[in-house]
């Protein structure tokens, strides 16, 4: 009995992130990966150009970025992706992001989605998961 | 339709231009690193939340390591009440809110029964936020929520009222609020609430004193905001305030000074982080219904800058 019921939950925790990842609703209200990469190859050049952030990024390969990005937001997205770049954390090491400067990404992240026409509704769900990525993001203080 | 209040008297103005010069005496390189709106509009007390409710959030754009500013107009036009307030607020790190504001109301000819005619009911509230934990904003994938203390203390000018408000009615002229709120942003459905417990004992926010000749004790107020998001830029929301009675007996008779709740429902537009405007439609009940039994309800209208 209590092996049944410890098998039981196994089986439930496992299942649990199965089923969230098979809701791929939001991978498909942007436009599979052809429209996250719409959005994404619109997103680095603002990046780059912005005065307060655009040094992070001044000798990164735009195409790059833009390719890696895209698959992040479509794995988090519930579609068939799988990110193999480095960690949020590992890859922003050291570098001295502030909440400013998360923040300023964010706004130029709404401008490129609104820009591409995802929904109001459809960027802030992409951006709930995405927001708790600040916690690796932003230098410690 | 209500008008809105006519222009502010000289000693608003003042106070505007000294919070105004204090603002901009701040660094040249004042914060707006805040996502638009997550700093709140101004609250008729000063601090930075709703219309009518503080927030746990910190007024300006300023965010970790920044200082900025706000200040703002709101006027207030209920069946037979005009109100005026001014105010200004500074805020460091997105932890840390000092406000100020002054508030008159004007009685119009409902305290004519009492001999007084056009009286002015005024109060200046000085207040001062501490964010505590949390982020309302970023931690989407937690239901903690950003929380904040704050202590308002106010100081009321009732003019030819003073010598009854202080006398027969026993409230003192001056007094303080603790308030603790709790906001959070569901940001996936782009839904904010945020739930105010105000530790007071004010008479109608303050402008008659505090306390009463009957009733001196401390009460917890709740206090409900619940906004969603239209779009970065607009915000569409409700706020109701529950509100002590400490006057329901006194010698001018049993509920003749009843207090009701406050309700409001708004809409809050900032096109840029310098400007924000709030219009609402209120609802503060009867006010001194002895003499003005009609529910006062009507239009608001604030407009806030930001540095």
């Amino acid at each position: 009995m209590k092996t049944t019921l410890l098998t039981a939950l196994l089986l439930a925790t496992l299942a649990l992130p199965t089923a969230h990842a098979a809701d791929d609703s939001l991978y498909r209200a942007w436009g599979g990966k052809a429209g996250i990469r719409a959005v994404m190859d619109d997103f680095v050049p603002r990046l780059k150009a912005d005065p307060r952030i655009g040094e992070f990024f001044k000798d990164t390969n735009g195409q790059h970025l833009a390719s890696q990005l895209t698959e992040q937001l479509c794995q988090v997205a519930g579609g068939p992706c799988a990110y193999d770049g480095p960690d949020m954390k590992t890859a922003h090491a050291e570098m001295g992001v502030n909440r400013a400067h998360f923040n300023a990404l964010v706004e130029q992240l709404q401008v490129s989605m609104a820009a591409k026409g995802i929904a109001f509704a459809d960027q802030n769900r992409m951006l709930a998961l995405l927001a708790p990525m600040h916690r690796d993001i932003v230098t410690p203080r | 339709m209500p008008s809105l209040p006519s222009l502010p008297t000289p000693s608003l103005t003042a106070l505007a231009l000294a919070a105004l010069a204090s603002a901009l005496a701040l660094p040249a390189h004042a914060g707006n690193g805040k996502l638009l709106l997550t700093g709140g509009v101004s609250t008729i007390d000063g601090a930075a939340g709703g219309g009518l409710t503080p927030w746990a959030v910190t007024g300006s754009y300023a965010t970790q390591g920044e200082w900025g500013g706000t200040a703002f107009v709101t006027g207030a036009k209920t069946g037979n009440y005009g109100l005026r307030v001014m105010g200004a607020a500074v805020a460091w790190d997105d932890r840390l809110e000092f406000s100020l504001a002054r508030q008159r109301l004007d009685t119009e000819n409902n305290l004519a029964p009492l001999g007084l005619p056009g009286l002015q009911l005024e109060q200046d509230i000085v207040g001062v936020k501490w964010r505590v934990m949390g982020d309302a904003v970023l931690d989407s994938d937690s239901w903690v929520p950003q929380v904040a203390i704050g202590l308002l203390h106010k100081r009321a000018k009732a003019n030819d009222l003073t010598p009854t408000l202080t006398g027969p009615l026993g409230a003192k002229r001056s007094g303080s609020e603790l308030y603790a709120s709790a906001t959070k942003l569901w940001l996936a459905p782009g839904v904010l609430t945020n739930l105010t417990l105000r530790v007071t004992r004010a008479n109608q926010n303050g402008l008659l004193g505090h306390g009463g000749a009957e009733d001196r004790r401390w009460q917890v107020m709740p206090e409900i905001s619940v906004a969603k998001l239209l779009s970065p830029t607009l915000a569409v929301g409700v706020e109701a305030r529950m509100k002590p009675n400490h006057l329901e007996r006194s010698v001018l008779g049993t509920g003749a000074l009843r207090e009701q709740d406050w309700f409001d429902a708004f809409v809050a537009w900032a096109p840029n982080k310098h400007v924000s405007v709030t219009a609402a439609y209120v609802d503060l009940g009867a006010i001194a219904p002895a003499v003005q039994p009609k529910r006062q309800r009507g239009a608001y209208l604030s407009v806030q800058v930001a540095f």
